[in-house]
């Protein structure tokens, strides 16, 4: 029985292709990744747990369909009965895709090894688990990020180039822009968090210092998207992104569902609130009642004498 | 410029969830449904304003129940042309894209738009589904889209950054947040919803792949450790030995 795991030669070194390795080697079995563009860090995916790297560096990531061709054409060779996905912006178009292809069902959005023939799924944004079942001898498996720890028993592995004859792309990448020194919201393991408590724009400077102090990522409620104090993007909650962070640290939000369902999947909150009411507080680890104004200063300078 | 956006119900965002028969099926006791979000504030404003600019006609699909047609004239009363519901009680996400395929490949349509998600099951699933059955480009979780004669630029947030594709139609593509803005029906809009078409189409034939046994609700959070806010060295502390996260 193979495993076969599909990783984005661009995010070979991420913790989440790690993760999708780790995942698929725990599954039993031998674990084959196949890849769409080349890269350095591919050959040290053995060190998870695979056996060997198929790789073809002609198809790109932006095209589903090139990816999906790949995918299936490595499940025909190896002859793998699973296929792992991450549940990222790359696989959200290709596993779908490859279960109309293949015939064969697909689990989105795992948080767990399976137990027997269920899996457990994230759903209603993160307020339930459902435990669902593949009724197809193949299956995709689809595994949210921060789901399961790396493990790092193995060594390197080889990797051989794989001829997909996936045919020439029908999507265009025109254009890459990466602002410098920002952490990644989706992938940021310690995130700070403000809302409509901060007052103004003006006043996210500490925001940013505690998160750089932390080595974080920083985002936001909705109103405060709503209303052009803080880009889009940062927007976490029901209609925005949602994450699943070990640390997020919320200062001057309430705690709406719609913002609880973005952020409920953080394995510690930390809340801090004048209102000793806030709803927040219910969903989170560890609260400070107190003006964020006096609370963030000091909780700066408390983490820049931890680290030292 | 034919435009066919897909859109589902789901529960509002306030609902209670819950679970009954042995924790097998969702609660929809006191469960309020709305036009998905996702759907209606960027794939179906956006599918309005390419009309507005370009002419043509926007076409809502859905696959649910006669119930689920308040929540088709909510998407008409926004201002789509016409509906259609596929009359069937869909149990996983193939089943939707079976249906919504076979529709669309009886009707030429330039470009078809999905939200990036439902708020229910959150899979991500059906749009790239139903471009694979019609043989489509498809493009996840587009924040911004444009069109120039048949090409359509989009922009897709990435890892750390944004980046630009191009693609031209016919293609299927998904809506995240930034693609448009919420649009609130006005009273004229309601009025006309009530005479626009609503096609009702039997099921088309198919299989599931999936099958959901059960939920379950996440385990209660411990009482929140409350520290004191002039002790920001004890809640480091805290993160960094009793959580380890820091």
């Amino acid at each position: 029985m193979a495993t076969l795991v599909y990783i984005n030669g661009e995010h070979a070194g991420a913790k989440a292709s790690q993760e999708v390795v780790t995942y698929a080697k725990k599954l039993g079995g031998d674990v084959i990744v196949v890849a769409s563009g080349n890269s350095a860090d591919l050959a040290a995916l053995g060190t998870y747990g695979a056996s060997k790297v198929l790789v073809d560096a002609n198809v790109s990531s932006a095209d589903s369909k090139q990816v999906t061709t790949l995918v299936a054409k490595a499940v025909e060779a190896t002859g793998a009965t699973t296929v792992i996905f991450s549940h990222d912006l790359v696989s959200k178009a290709v596993a779908p895709r490859l279960s109309v292809r293949l015939k064969a069902a697909l689990v989105s959005g795992a948080v767990a090894l399976p137990e027997g023939d269920k899996i457990k799924v994230n759903v209603f944004s993160g307020k339930a688990f459902g435990f669902v079942t593949a009724k197809t001898n193949t299956r995709i498996i689809s595994l949210l990020a921060n789901s399961i720890q790396p493990e790092a028993t193995g060594s390197a592995c080889a990797v051989e180039n794989f001829d997909s004859g996936a045919g020439s792309a029908m999507v265009k990448i025109v254009d890459r822009k990466f602002p410098e020194g920002e952490i990644p919201l989706p992938d940021a393991e310690l995130v700070v968090s403000a809302g409509r408590g901060l007052k103004g724009p003006e006043n996210w400077g500490m925001v940013e210092e505690l998160a750089k102090a932390l080595n974080a990522a920083t985002a936001c409620s909705r109103p405060v998207a709503d209303i052009g104090w803080r880009p889009h993007h940062e927007h976490v909650g029901q209609t925005g992104l949602a994450i699943r962070p070990n640390l997020y640290i919320a200062i001057g939000i309430s705690g709406a569902i719609q913002h609880l369902a973005g952020v409920n999947g953080s394995k510690t909150i930390v809340v801090i609130n004048t209102d000793a009411e806030a709803p927040f507080f219910k969903a989170a680890d560890y609260g400070v009642v107190g003006d964020a104004f006096e609370v963030v200063p000091k909780l700066i300078e408390a983490v820049k004498k931890f680290k030292g | 410029m034919n435009i066919l956006v897909c859109i589902s119900k789901s529960p509002d965002t306030t609902s209670k969830i819950a679970f009954t028969d042995g924790n097998t099926k969702f609660d929809e006791n006191g469960v309020q449904y709305i036009v998905n979000p996702y759907d209606e504030w960027y794939a179906l404003v956006r599918a309005l304003e390419l009309k507005e600019e370009n002419g043509g006609n926007v076409t809502i699909i859905t696959v649910g129940q006669a119930a689920d047609e308040a929540v088709i004239r909510k998407a008409l009363a926004i201002g789509a042309d016409e509906a259609v519901r596929i009359d069937a009680q869909p149990l996983d996400g193939y089943e939707v894209a079976v249906q919504i395929t076979n529709y669309a490949k009886e009707n030429n349509f330039d470009l078809i738009l999905t939200g990036k998600e439902t708020l229910d099951f959150n899979g991500s699933q059906v749009g790239a589904m139903v471009a694979e059955g019609l043989d489509l480009p498809y493009i996840a979780l587009a924040s911004k889209l444009d069109l120039n004669g048949q090409t359509l630029s989009l922009e897709q947030e990435v890892s750390g950054g944004v980046q630009v594709l191009e693609v031209n139609l016919p293609a299927v593509i998904s809506a995240a947040k930034g693609m448009a803005e919420q649009r609130i029906p006005n009273m004229r809009g309601i009025m006309a919803a009530r005479t626009k078409p609503l096609k009702v189409v039997p099921a088309y034939a198919t299989e599931t792949f999936t099958a959901f046994t059960s939920f379950e609700m996440p385990p209660a959070k411990t009482a929140c450790k409350m520290i004191n806010p002039d002790n920001m060295d004890e809640l480091v502390s805290l993160l960094h030995n009793e959580a380890k996260v820091i």
